[in-house]
């Protein structure tokens, strides 16, 4: 007994250690802030207020530079949105659409079925416009980086000056910016925002940082639209195996109840 | 199979079926009635666990095969489809990503319990045998799934892992191309995975069917591993292990199921959100983390063999030679066994340094690099290696001679295993970490541990560890509480 229950806490320090870390974070970065999200633990649910005002922020700046293909207008049905006010929103941007009958692609309004167009034809005219670097699909971007919202939130707000020595050896190219969240800390991203740059209707503050949650809340919902019917299922699904368990739990008891030391 | 003497059955159906084909016969046979010691503990458990995780993870491999598309353009677009669109696709495909980790977590349970209670020995080495073949298939079938989402850790994971193939001498080259269906990674590697992936878990259910047949003829092992004597060591299948494993598996769905539901992604790597892209080499390419502690005896070896270690190793296997024998352990003298041991070890360490010293251009103090230089680069050793420490485990059952089974009964034993399972964890940290500074030594010792665990901790434990008393049959132990050691010597 006494072995096993030594072997038990090395196991489980030497689990804390290596664990705690095991996607060790790319060394070099900054460590991510602390921030709790609505969405966060099994009972998680988006906030739509917040997922309308990120909407907002992405509409209004991010999506000059980032596309958002796997996104479909309809989709915003669950930011509350109704269907004749998707409909306003499609039809804000235009998609190319065709052949029509005469063998012309033509442009129309995009509709609900439409995904968000992206703002360049292809990958070469988006590194054209940004020093080389391509604006990644923000449709996947919480669940492509460690750290998810929050690396998004603290990446759009992380932008400082480079050290002095940085500055010194001209260390960042024209088009880098120093971002202290960044792995390796250059990012071809310029600050994308600043306060008061979007005009909220609810009152919320207009900060950078506010900016940075609604849009990373956003964010987070364009890559898993899903969670909060996983979170809700899952606590079924628990509940029932955890009390299905407790039953054969005491089944078993019973039947072997003539068995052990027999 | 059962086509002896049959009972009749009551019911007219089955009677009909079963005088044409026995198969209920079978069933109540194995499954049934079915003599099973009657002290197992839980670690019995996970052969039927597994069972149950290879049927969900067939059946939710082939309703996400209607939906993907195995093209290196599309297989991408086609899971994110899955996720969005297709009616609960974001639940199966959860199930199935997270179901091959907690496949993993069973077999390596499974195949501790195998170790520690000596269930690998005779008579059931077979039946070890098939366990380790699964395991082998298991590895390469979630290898190839890896890759078919097709993001950057699919991608650069293929990559590393058919690149390990062309350390082979002479037609490693040849072999990989082969492997991957061209010179790199692309659309041909990617739909031959697929199709390996969608056969590899019929051969493993087929392989399951000749391991559980092979458990049938020897029957179960049990904690004490002792053999079974009487009836009353036992008790039928049903309703006993029935409902045990009934218990027990619906214990280990509730952590899987919480997995599914609440951190789907976290046991999966970030890396493979981003859509594949041979132009741009992730920072750190990590593979799942149930094969990090292979990863890391692969990476350990910074050297190879060079003449130095060679003549090590030879020593080695020389000081080795009476615990493969037929020598009582009066007639082996530890002593010198343990002079030819320290001797290898000096020549193991002059050639590791050697090697270090070569790389790092250091003044040779320790003659040239027709000394020094590797002959066997490091890394084919760490290929090698890498297979050689699952090899191992099918030759196990005949390095082990010791006539007591179980750990309980092996005080030696007991510690080492233990040992072992912690080397397993280190092993596994070193895998996900850099191969740099503190990591790569580590790695080295505990991949050194790992093999010496096998290759010299086995065969000396036959031929030293005493072999205490056992108790007379298992329900005698259970009756009267001896189920642990009765650390009494025999004379
Ligand atoms: C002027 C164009 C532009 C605008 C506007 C812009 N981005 Fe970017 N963004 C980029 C470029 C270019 C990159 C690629 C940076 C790199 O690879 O160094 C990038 C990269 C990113 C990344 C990935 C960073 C990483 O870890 O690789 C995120 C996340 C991101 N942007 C979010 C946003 C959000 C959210 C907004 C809106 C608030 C936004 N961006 C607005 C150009 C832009
Ligand atoms: C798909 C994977 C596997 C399945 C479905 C499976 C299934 C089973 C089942 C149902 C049993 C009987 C119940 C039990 O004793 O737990 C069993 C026993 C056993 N398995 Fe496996 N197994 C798998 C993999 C392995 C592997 C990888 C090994 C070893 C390397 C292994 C070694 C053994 C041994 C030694 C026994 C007999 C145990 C005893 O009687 O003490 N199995 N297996």
């Amino acid at each position: 007994m006494k072995l096993t229950k030594t072997f038990c806490t090395v196991l489980a320090v030497v689990g804390l250690i290596g664990f705690s870390n095991l996607s060790y974070a790319a060394g070099e970065a900054e460590e991510l802030p602390d921030m709790s999200w609505e969405f966060e633990g099994p009972f998680g649910h988006y906030d739509k207020a917040a997922l309308q005002r990120g909407l907002q922020v992405y509409r209004n700046v991010c999506s000059a530079c980032h596309s958002l293909k796997r996104v479909r207008f309809r989709n915003l049905e669950a930011l509350g949105y109704d269907e004749s006010q998707i409909k306003a929103i499609a039809a804000e941007y235009t998609v190319t659409d065709g052949p029509n009958d005469e063998g012309e692609m033509f442009d129309r309004p995009a509709r609900p079925s439409d995904a968000f167009p992206s703002p360049y034809a292809n990958d070469k005219q988006a590194a054209y416009a940004n020093n080389g670097a391509i604006p990644p699909d923000l449709s996947l971007i919480t669940k492509a980086r460690a750290g998810g919202a929050t690396y998004t939130a603290a990446l759009l707000h992380g932008y400082e000056d480079p050290p002095a020595e940085w500055a010194e050896k001209n260390q960042l190219l024209p088009g880098q910016y120093y971002n202290k969240y960044m792995a390796g800390h250059v990012i071809a991203m310029p600050p994308p925002l600043a306060e008061g740059q979007v005009a909220y209707e609810d009152g919320t503050e207009t900060t950078v940082e506010q900016y940075s949650r609604d849009v990373a809340h956003f964010l987070n919902w364009a890559a898993e639209p899903e969670l909060e019917e996983r979170k809700r299922m899952g606590v079924k699904v628990f509940l029932f195996l955890l009390a299905f368990a407790g039953i054969m739990f005491a089944v078993k008891k019973r039947v072997w109840s003539d068995i052990k030391g027999k | 199979m059962a086509s002896g003497p049959r009972e009749k059955f009551d019911n007219n159906v089955i009677e009909w079926v079963d005088s044409r084909l026995p198969i209920f016969t079978m069933l109540q046979k194995e499954y049934g009635v079915f003599p099973t010691p009657k002290n197992f503990n839980y670690f019995w458990n996970f052969g039927a666990i597994l069972m149950i995780m290879l049927g969900i993870m067939i059946i939710t491999g082939i309703t996400l095969a209607m939906h993907y598309t195995a093209n290196a353009n599309l297989a991408f677009d086609s899971v994110e489809r899955i996720m969005r669109d297709v009616n609960y696709g974001w639940l199966l495909r959860y199930i199935h990503a997270n179901g091959a980790s907690f496949f993993f977590i069973a077999v390596y349970i499974h195949i501790f319990r195998g170790l520690y209670y000596g269930s690998y020995k005779q008579p059931r080495e077979l039946l070890w045998m098939f366990g380790v073949t699964i395991f082998l298939l298991m590895m390469a079938t979630a290898f190839m799934g890896y890759v078919l989402p097709w993001g950057q850790m699919s991608f650069w994971g293929a990559q590393v892992i058919t690149s390990f193939f062309s350390a082979i001498p002479l037609v490693g080259e040849e072999i990989t191309v082969w492997l991957r269906g061209g010179f790199s990674i692309d659309n041909a590697t990617l739909t031959r995975f697929f199709a390996l992936h969608y056969l590899m878990p019929f051969v493993i259910a087929a392989v399951v069917a000749l391991h559980v047949w092979a458990l049938h003829v020897t029957g179960s092992n049990n904690p004490l591993g002792i053999d079974v004597k009487t009836k009353q060591d036992t008790l039928p299948f049903n309703p006993y292990y029935t409902i045990k494993d009934s218990f027990g598996v619906l214990v280990f769905m509730l952590f899987y199921v919480g997995f599914v539901f609440f951190a789907p992604n976290v046991l999966g790597h970030a890396d493979n959100y981003i859509p594949a892209n041979p132009l741009v080499t992730p920072a750190h390419i990590v593979p799942e983390w149930y094969f990090l502690p292979f990863y890391a005896i692969l990476r350990a070896f910074t050297f190879g063999v060079n003449l130095p270690i060679l003549i090590g190793l030879a020593i080695t296997a020389f000081a080795m030679k009476p615990f493969f024998s037929n020598k009582t352990k009066e007639e082996i003298n530890l002593k010198t066994v343990g002079i030819t041991f320290a001797i290898a070890g000096i020549f193991f360490l002059i050639g590791y340094f050697s090697q270090y010293q070569l790389e790092s251009g250091e003044t040779m103090i320790l003659g040239g690099s027709f000394i020094s230089a590797a002959f066997i680069d490091a890394k084919l050793c760490g290929v090698l290696a890498m297979f050689g420490s699952i090899a191992i485990l099918f030759v196990l059952p005949f390095m082990d001679k010791h006539p007591v089974r179980s750990a309980r009964f092996r005080p030696w034993f007991r510690i080492a295993t233990l040992l072992l399972v912690l080397d397993f964890f280190v092993l596994m940290v070193c895998g996900a970490k850099p191969a740099e500074g503190f990591w790569v030594p580590l790695s080295q010792v505990a991949m050194l541990y790992y093999m010496g665990y096998f290759i010299i901790g086995i065969p000396f434990l036959s031929k030293f560890e005493p072999v205490l008393d056992l108790p007379d049959s298992i329900h005698q132990a259970v009756t009267q509480g001896k189920t642990k050691k009765s650390v009494k010597k025999k004379a």
